[in-house]
């Protein structure tokens, strides 16, 4: 690991302060699950390290059913698990930070930084950069793509977003609010999410001095969630497939349904047409089967990674039917 | 049958030998107190980093350590791999630096300058077609006439690929020492080795080779507790000596230098992988009549190693068997538990499996029936360990044809799979201390991997004196002591309870002699048990274990215990049963354990509770291997992509399954075999029997190891085979 200098602000003013405008001069250190590995790999080697965890602005969980959802983004995943509300009107959320099978990584990584963390993919984490570059040309399509993208991959970018909790805040309209030097900005959850189309690009719409500092869930009654991932291993892997849905059940039919795939492109790859598939229609088997072949319709697989299609096809349909057999 | 006056006791007189005694440096590990190699810290300790080469095949053009040594902080600097030396594997080691910290040993290293000539490389080998000339014939068998019993029309043939990828060892503690000077002749290695008692002579020699003059004897190996080894570390290896010269050169201060665990999965122990067709016959009654494979695999630069098929079944009347050896630029191949079995078992059990199913018949009837063609000594065996399987695993009841019938996407299938190992014990010796105020210590320069060395020695010694576990002092893992040889191949516990046995009786009698004159009796009407020598038959007449001991005035009892000895302590040959019980999701192509059984014999078990952790292990072991493992190289960079243990996947607890259920065979035609060897055995089944399994469940085969969800969707969508 690279020497760095080390900064603990308390707050956030002076944290924006201490990041630089570049990247890869200083970093903002949360939970560090993800970091300091990457700073051991030598994958990120930052000069300086912006700790925020003593900034106590960025903690609590508040609910209302008027104001929703208010997670701050260094409350832990253990945390939002723990919550009563979040276990009582977002079980999708549960579900899906029940994904992370690490106790450590549970009491230790933070909600903003579930959504920041960077790609698994094991070109970029063995120093080929994000786009897995190699004598100019990316070794993902002739290469070992079996944990790689199916949807959104036509190229440069094959890695897979890696957040378990993006998926269903996407699917239930949710925002995070970015503070930098020239003051706060909220966007949807989905567009913090970017597909990087050259060298030098991130993967989320985020400056290198901006701090995400809250998440912001709306509450609307009547709505069920639910999570979905398709993982080999029950102990700590990250899933080969996962799929967030958001609906109503209304008069026996579905409403405002709202799918949201993960681990399959390189952002949370929302489907409107497994929207158009569930809409309207009576709850079953046979309409959330559809609402997956839906969601899949347009893969296109790489050369070894064909199987997660299915994986896919099928996260959809158990998280449609997790969420309609939920009480509405 | 004559006794022998080393002799096991009898089955009715054995007090601890075959019961579960706990281990008894469990609270040691358990508290954190038990050091382990990695675990030594030293005064004024350096901190030893290696640079790796890139790439997978290059010729090393030039090489300066000199930025290195002049960097603050770096005591030490040598180049490994001087200019015109061929690497043969990325992460090979071409240069070292030792400094006063890790992080400065890191800056340190990145500044070497290395240029190479990059030359041609080939990582994967599944496509023989494509391996070109680094495929070498490594040889073909004939036996009877194979091409007429495939010919004959009333033959039932079956045809199928199979194969197993290069896996790693893995241990949870990497490879490495820490080593220093304590004076111009005189090194200290704290090594996490397999090989206490080999270590100094391997350091010695490749010291001398490089002009650094110490005798083996003046080198001493320290190795307490070791995170795992699985038959990788057997040697100094490469960053020993390194370490050694390191040290040497900073002035004989201790160097640290272990793996990271990346440089362990790449280079520092792989299982060479194993693919091939098999084509297999049965006569209409199920008995099988011929053989032929075509097999090949990897082992990195050097050759593959040739598993032995048709596995365990060497009986079939007609074989042809041919096997290739692709040389690849990956690390090199180690012994791994068990070597070439779990590989010939799952080419041998999966083939014949497939026979089976082609035949309609239930597999485990299939390979009753056809146990004879086993080697006669392992028959009976087999028999009663089939039937204890069948009844642990419900076969009965839960076996079905091909494809589990069952309406939905669960489907669940029972597997089974056979194996064999020799282990007898290897050649090792001890120091069995009596001394007048009743302690007992017995000293070897053995190890224990984890597999209850200690407590073996400890139970022995302690059957033989009559006393409790607890008074036995057990001290190993230290070359001073006794040579004992290397722990692999099954061989220690053999040798560890032998040795034991030996030294225990001689120290026993001589105490006897001692003792006698003040009991009135001669030295061989006495006996030791319950904590008292006393005379046979007559309890009045004894003393307590310390004023027997107190009879011995000033003088301490020495005797040496030696493997191999007078009288039969030990055997060899073991036969073992396995059965998996999985259920498949046919949507997501994801395998989960319900239940695996092990039965498994090993002759006299020493302690039981041990005994049985080691199947446990190699049961977990094998759904490692079964359903996650393989080292996954990219064939552009030449380079593994999965070196460390988020991508290079094993089993957590929640993968293991609802029931693992062990059984040793012991009683009679078992405990009067004596001891023998169970570290490979249990390792050997599992990817077989869960392989079968799955097949049975979901109605085809899956080819290849590791069970991944990718190849299980592949499997179904190509359909049934049979």
């Amino acid at each position: 690991m690279q020497a760095f200098e080390y900064a603990s602000p308390r707050n956030l003013s002076e944290a924006v302060r201490l990041l630089s405008v570049r990247w890869g001069e200083s970093s903002i250190l949360a939970g560090g699950t993800d970091l300091i590995s990457a700073m051991k790999d030598g994958i990120s080697t930052p000069k300086r390290l912006v700790n925020i965890k003593q900034i106590s602005e960025l903690g609590g969980i508040e609910f209302s059913p008027r104001n929703g959802l208010r997670l701050g983004a260094m409350v832990t995943l253990r945390g939002l698990l723990d919550h009563a509300d979040v276990q009582q009107h977002y079980p999708g959320l549960i579900q899906a930070a029940e994904g992370v099978r690490s106790e450590q990584l549970r009491n230790m990584g933070t909600a903003g930084g579930e959504l920041l963390q960077r790609p698994r993919c094991w070109y970029y984490r063995n120093g080929y950069g994000l786009l897995a570059m190699h004598d100019g040309k990316s070794l993902v399509p002739d290469g070992q793509n079996e944990y790689h993208a199916i949807l959104g991959n036509s190229g440069p970018a094959y890695f897979v977003s890696p957040s378990g909790l993006a998926p269903i805040l996407i699917a239930l309209g949710a925002t995070v609010t970015l503070h930098g030097p020239r003051g706060t900005r909220r966007i949807e959850v989905e567009k913090l999410f970017v597909t990087p189309t050259r060298v030098g690009q991130r993967e989320h719409d985020i400056q290198p001095n901006e701090i995400l500092t809250e998440i912001r869930v709306p509450y609307r009654a009547g709505v069920r969630t639910a999570t979905y991932e398709v993982r080999q291993k029950e102990a700590l892997d990250w899933p080969l497939a996962a799929a967030a849905v958001a609906l109503r059940v209304e008069g026996g039919v579905i409403r405002d349904p709202r799918v949201v795939l993960g681990q399959v492109a390189p952002v949370p790859w929302a489907s409107p047409e497994a929207d158009r598939a569930l809409s309207g229609k009576r709850p079953s088997e046979d309409v959330a089967d559809a609402a997956g072949r839906a969601a899949v319709a347009k893969a296109t697989p790489l050369s070894k990674n064909g199987y997660k299609v299915q994986l896919a096809r099928i996260a959809v349909k158990r998280a449609v039917l997790s969420a309609v057999q939920q009480g509405g | 049958m004559a006794s022998c006056k080393y002799d096991w006791p009898p089955a009715g007189q054995l007090g601890l030998i075959g019961k579960k005694t706990d281990r008894i440096d469990g609270p040691a590990k358990v508290s954190g107190r038990a050091k382990y190699s990695y675990d030594i810290n030293r005064p004024g300790m350096l901190f030893g980093k290696m640079l790796t080469c890139p790439h997978a095949h290059a010729k090393v053009k030039s090489i300066d350590v000199s930025p290195a040594l002049r960097h603050p902080g770096v005591k030490a600097a040598l180049v490994i791999q001087d200019v015109g030396s061929e690497i043969q594997w990325a992460g090979d080691e071409v240069a070292a630096v030792a400094a006063v910290d890790f992080a400065t040993a890191e800056d340190a290293v990145r500044l070497i300058k290395v240029e190479y000539d990059v030359l041609p490389h080939l990582v994967r080998e599944e496509n023989l077609s494509k391996d070109g000339d680094r495929a070498k014939s490594a040889g073909e068998q004939k036996v009877g006439d194979p091409d007429k019993a495939f010919a004959d029309p009333e033959a039932v043939v079956s045809e199928g690929f199979y194969g197993a990828p290069v896996i790693t060892h893995c241990c949870l503690e990497t490879h490495g020492n820490v080593v220093e000077w304590g004076g111009p002749d005189s090194v200290l290695t704290y090594s996490s080795t397999q090989n206490v008692s080999g270590i100094p002579s391997q350091l010695g020699a490749a010291l001398r080779a490089k002009k650094i003059n110490v005798q083996d004897g003046n080198i001493e190996t320290i190795c307490q507790y070791i995170g795992g080894g699985f038959g990788s570390k057997f040697s100094i290896d490469r960053w020993g000596v390194v370490a050694a010269e390191l040290s040497k050169q900073a002035g004989g201060k201790p160097v640290k230098l272990m793996l990271d665990r990346g440089e362990d999965l790449e280079v520092a122990g792989a299982r060479p992988s194993y693919f091939g067709h098999v084509k297999a016959s049965a006569a209409k009654d199920g008995s099988i009549t011929a053989w032929h494979s075509e097999t090949w695999g990897t082992g990195g630069p050097g050759p593959s190693g040739v598993p032995p098929v048709p596995y365990v079944l060497t009986g079939i009347p007609n074989i042809y068997k041919k096997h290739t050896s692709v040389s690849t630029n990956i690390g090199p191949a180690r012994a791994w538990r068990a070597p070439n079995h779990p590989q010939a078992c799952l080419m041998t059990l999966a083939a014949l499996d497939d026979l089976a199913a082609k035949l309609n018949m239930d597999s485990m009837e299939f390979f009753k029936k056809n146990i004879l063609l086993a080697p006669t000594y392992l028959v009976k065996t087999y028999q009663e360990e089939f039937d204890k399987a069948a009844e642990l695993s419900e076969w009965s009841n839960r076996w079905h044809p091909r494809g589990d019938k069952t309406p939905g996407h669960l489907k669940r299938g029972l597997g089974v799979s056979f194996h064999t190992w020799g282990g007898r014990g290897h050649a090792g010796s001890c120091n069995v201390i009596v001394r007048p105020d009743g302690s007992v210590t017995v000293q070897s320069g053995t190890q224990d991997l984890g597999t209850g060395t200690r407590t073996v020695i400890a139970v022995v010694a302690a059957e033989t004196f009559g006393l409790p576990v607890e008074a036995i002092q057990v001290e190993i893992g230290d070359s001073r002591y006794p040579f004992d040889g290397a722990s692999g191949g099954s061989t220690t516990v053999g040798a560890a309870s032998a040795w034991t046995r030996r030294g225990s009786v001689d120290a026993l009698n001589q105490l006897f002699a001692a003792v006698a004159p003040s009991l009135g009796v001669q030295p061989n009407q006495l006996e030791a048990r319950d904590g008292k020598v006393q005379v046979q038959g007559d309890s009045s007449k004894s003393l307590s274990w310390k004023d027997a001991c107190a009879k011995l005035g000033a003088k301490t009892i020495h005797t040496m215990g030696k493997n191999p000895g007078p009288c039969e302590l030990d055997s060899v040959g073991v036969g073992g049963v396995q059965v998996a019980d999985v259920t498949v999701d046919t949507e997501t192509g994801l395998v989960k354990i319900n239940r695996l059984v092990a039965v498994q014999d090993c002759g006299l078990v020493i302690d039981k509770l041990t005994a049985e952790s080691q199947v446990y292990g190699g049961l977990i072991m094998g759904v490692c291997y079964a359903l996650f493992e393989e080292k996954i190289m990219d064939q552009t960079i030449g380079r593994m992509l999965n070196a460390n243990m988020e991508f290079y996947k094993l089993a957590g607890i929640g993968d293991i399954g609802g029931e693992l259920i062990v059984h040793m065979m012991t009683g009679p035609g078992y405990d009067n075999r004596g001891v023998i060897g169970l570290g490979e055995p249990p390792v050997i089944s599992p990817g077989a029997a869960i392989s079968n399994a799955v097949a049975n469940a979901i109605g085809v085969r899956v080819s290849q190891l590791p069970l991944t969800p990718a190849r299980v969707l592949a499997a179904l969508a190509k359909g049934a085979v049979a």
